[in-house]
């Protein structure tokens, strides 16, 4: 290679790296959830409120979090979200936010609502690009420290944070928390995608959480937390062997701190003991004291297929974190004063390695949900609402394959109609998403059935309740009318016969409870 | 009267008292009706008349479906004991009108048309034994009577010979009336006032010794009532003319054998020897009226075959031989149809030939 040709490829590298981060987010943005100027505005709140969420549950504080979302111009809004959280320390700040793929997700697998660590700076990242301003983070993580103030940009030629400006300060603010103000171009709509809603189910799916919302039309809704303990903890587990993709699996193998190939699958993989790993080499034809780092593509393929057809216990499933039963009937009781609620939290499962839990609610009846249509249906994965593709979801394939009929449902094309809410969540180490836009549970046979399960379970219940009103109803509707022939009767038997009306009424009326009685035993009621 | 009257009043006090008790001792309170439908009569062979079977059904108070028929039932009791208190009759509408009324505070109507109130008029006569006209509700009055017969009324003496061109309005109570002085020799009831007006103005009654009273339609009880006193207490033959067709035979049958709804009244207005001296198939025949036949509807020719199969007809040859010839005729041959042979045809030729020749059927 001549000096010429190392030049140009330099400059080419030069060049390359300069529209790394910004083509990348071009390139990317419908996958980040960038793909209009109203799902962005979306995004941006949900990325924040999502990382506020994870912060709080880690650090075990029950969570309020401030969201307000300002319009300043046609096109353009102010979003600032405040939470109670533990704070960033001082160093982390620039990088959370200032760098794109920062983050400490990565071959750790715990249930946790970002997944690719990409949320956060990609919102800062979007608020440049649109706006050219930086974005104002302050942070205190306790009431003895400073709090530490940054205006951050991110460097797109080096996909590296930088510091507009830096103030530390005693300042009287919450004893610990984040606060984040940015400002995007987006658009702002009612309905069912809308952030108004994003709230209502982040409340829902969060119950233990205090929120405050100040929409773009300045109406202020509070959602004020239905429990007051966090759920369980959510245990972070490795990997297990049937759940990583080769790709995974190979740079895992480059990363590893393992010596020797057995013990980097014993060491960096759930399940695997030290002696199935020997084994696994063996029938890989691979040495197993070999470096794992210095393994040859084909090598790991080899590892990889036999380990795939090995049997190897199922990852372990404590690691996993329901909302419960109890609280997702008491936040639908609250936030929709449902006349009837019914919950279940399936036991936990496994799709390709990896556990997962299904938990359902259905609300049924009271003032705030719609008397007809079809049912309002909330998905949720791991206590994110998702409002997008609804028709690609696991969620709506498993509610169109239920016979709601047979549980006293009107359906309407396959759809549960009348006043219901559906709430479906889904949790796991891994949620498996249609696409990158992280808007669709993807429909694996396993997860389909969990999810009909859980609804059938809720559907039986809600079905039971909705045939004892039905029949509540009949009765009352007796009662009130044999109340009202009493008098009648009675008044034409005193002219008939001379005796007392009072007499006959009292004696009827105790006839009346008798019978009412009586058919309350029987079921139907007919007299003879 | 007196003494039926108490009868009566005891009677309907009586159940008044039986719900009473029945609820002091926590029974639901009831009453047993006899079923008045084609499944609970009897065709009484001997006695050619149609009886009530002894099926009943329990209407109860504290049952969803009865609750307003059993109030119905003692609201009509209540009326008639008021009406019998005050030696007052009212007409079944006006029953209607006097039970009608909502009750405070809902939007429930007592009773909301005719035919409720009529209907618990005919539960009450079959709980209490009593027939309409001894709870002093009458029937609209309809039908009018002449002919060589003297009766008193309420203390009137009337001529039935010298009523004008009206003759006596039949009441729709006949139960009292007296038979002072009788020259007429036969009954002749049509279904038709036009038939009647015709025969009155060519003083058919007059030429042949007889009585002639007509109905509008099916024969009300009043009418019934008087028929079948003169037939039993003056012993005069009762002649029936009506239409050709499934309906006006029908008319006969009820004179003749009673009614499938007041089955438990036949003892008092059915006419076992009463006779259908037409229109009959063959006078269509023998008379060329098949030119003035009006086609019948699906609803005629389904009525034919029920009529086919009541006990009555079933086993009868000459009367399945006339539904047969019905059938086939395909229409319906009216009374007044008989005018095309000449105005006083019928009074001159058509019926005095008839009687002549006991040209009747049975």
């Amino acid at each position: 290679m001549t000096n010429k040709d190392s030049n140009i490829a330099e400059k080419m590298a030069a060049t390359q790296r300069e529209i790394s981060v910004a083509e990348f987010f071009e390139k990317n943005r419908h996958l980040l959830g960038f793909d209009n100027p109203q799902k962005s505005l979306l995004t941006v709140v949900r990325e924040a409120v999502d990382n506020s969420l994870d912060a709080c549950e880690e650090a075990g504080i029950l969570p309020d979090i401030n969201v307000k979302v300002k319009q300043i111009s046609d096109d353009r809004f102010k979003i600032s979200i405040q939470d109670n959280g533990p704070g960033i320390v001082k160093a982390q700040i620039p990088r959370i936010f200032g760098k794109l793929l920062y983050g400490s997700k990565f071959f750790k697998l715990s249930q946790s609502r970002g997944q690719q660590g990409i949320g956060i700076s990609a919102a800062v990242l979007y608020s440049q690009l649109t706006t050219g301003k930086p974005s104002l983070i302050r942070s205190r993580t306790g009431p003895d420290k400073k709090v530490e103030q940054f205006q951050v940009r991110i460097d797109t030629l080096k996909n590296e944070p930088q510091i507009i400006e830096e103030t530390t300060y005693d300042k009287r603010y919450i004893d610990h928390g984040t606060f984040i103000e940015m400002e995007i171009e987006g658009a702002y709509r009612k309905g069912k995608q809308s952030i108004d809603e994003y709230m209502k189910q982040t409340a829902i799916s969060n119950p233990f959480a205090n929120l405050i919302y100040t929409s773009p039309t300045d109406e202020k809704i509070s959602f004020k937390r239905v429990v007051n303990n966090l759920p369980r903890r959510a245990k972070s587990i490795k990997p297990h062997p049937h759940g990583v993709e080769l790709g995974v699996f190979e740079r895992m193998s480059k990363n590893t701190k393992a010596r020797t190939v057995a013990s980097f699958m014993a060491n960096d993989f759930s399940r695997v003991s030290l002696v199935s790993a020997k084994n696994i080499c063996k029938l890989a034809r691979i040495d197993c004291n070999l470096d794992p780092r210095k393994l040859e593509h084909e090598q790991i393929e080899k590892i990889w297929r036999t380990i795939q057809k090995e049997k190897i216990m199922k990852p372990p499933l404590d690691c996993l974190s329901p909302i419960g039963e109890a609280v997702l009937e008491k936040a639908i009781e609250k936030d929709f004063n449902a006349e009837f609620t019914a919950a279940i939290t399936r036991p936990p499962a496994v799709y390709r390695g990896n556990p997962f839990g299904i938990e359902v609610c259905i609300g049924y009846g009271g003032e705030n949900i719609n008397e007809k249509g079809p049912a309002t249906v909330v998905r949720v994965a791991n206590r994110v609402p998702l409002l997008y593709e609804p028709s690609a979801c696991a969620i709506t394939k498993a509610i169109k394959k239920i016979s709601w009929n047979n549980y006293k449902i009107q359906q309407q094309n396959n759809v549960p109609t009348g006043p219901l809410i559906i709430v479906v969540h889904m949790y796991s180490t891994w949620i498996p998403y249609t696409s990158e836009g992280k808007e669709a549970i993807d429909a694996y046979n396993i997860i389909l059935k969990e999810i009909k399960l859980g609804l059938q379970d809720c559907a039986r219940k809600v079905g039971r309740y909705i045939a004892g009103k039905k029949r509540r109803q009949i009765e009352k509707r007796r009662q009130s009318l044999f109340e009202t022939y009493i008098p009648e009767l009675a008044g034409a038997l005193e002219k008939i016969t001379n005796v007392k009306k009072e007499t006959i009424e009292n004696d009827l009326r105790k006839m009346l409870k008798k019978e009412l009685l009586d058919n309350g035993n029987k079921e139907e009621g007919s007299s003879e | 009267m007196g003494t039926k009257k108490k009868e009566v009043l005891n009677k309907i006090q009586q159940l008044g008292m039986g719900i009473i008790n029945e609820a002091k001792q926590q029974k639901n309170p009831h009453f047993e009706v006899p079923i008045r439908s084609l499944s609970n009569i009897k065709f009484d062979a001997k006695k050619r008349i149609i009886q009530m079977g002894n099926s009943a059904s329990k209407r109860f108070f504290f049952n969803v479906a009865h609750i307003k028929k059993f109030l119905q039932t003692v609201e009509v009791a209540l009326t008639a004991k008021e009406l019998l208190e005050e030696d007052k009759h009212i007409s079944l509408r006006q029953t209607f009108y006097k039970m009608r009324r909502t009750i405070p505070g809902t939007n429930i109507d007592v009773v909301e048309e005719q035919k409720e109130s009529n209907d618990a008029v005919e539960d009450l006569e079959l709980i209490s034994g009593f027939s309409r006209e001894q709870l002093n509700i009458n029937a609209n009055k309809n039908g009018a009577a002449a002919g060589k017969i003297i009766i008193k009324d309420k203390g009137d003496t009337i001529d039935w010979s010298k009523l004008g061109s009206g003759g006596w309005a039949i009441p729709s109570n006949t139960e009292d009336i007296e038979f002072k002085k009788v020259n007429a020799k036969f009954i002749l009831y049509m279904e038709k006032a036009a038939m009647w007006e015709r025969l009155h103005e060519d003083k058919f009654w007059d030429k042949m010794n007889c009585v002639i009273i007509a109905s509008q339609g099916q024969a009300t009880r009043g009418i019934r009532r008087l028929i079948k006193r003169m037939n039993e207490e003056l012993k005069l033959p009762v002649y029936v003319f009506v239409d050709n067709d499934p309906w006006g035979f029908y008319i006969y049958s009820v004179l003749k054998h009673g009614s499938i709804s007041l089955a438990h009244e036949s003892e008092r207005l059915a006419i076992p020897s009463a006779k259908l001296i037409g229109l009959t198939c063959d006078d269509v025949e023998k008379y060329q009226l098949k030119r003035h036949i009006i086609k019948f509807k699906d609803v005629d020719v389904s009525r034919i075959k029920q009529l086919q199969n009541y006990d009555w007809f079933k086993d009868s040859k000459h009367w399945q031989r006339q539904f047969k010839m019905m059938k086939n005729q395909k229409g319906k041959v009216e009374l007044d149809a008989l005018i095309t042979k000449g105005i006083s045809f019928v009074s001159e030729k058509y019926l005095p030939d008839k009687i002549k020749k006991k040209d009747f059927l049975d």
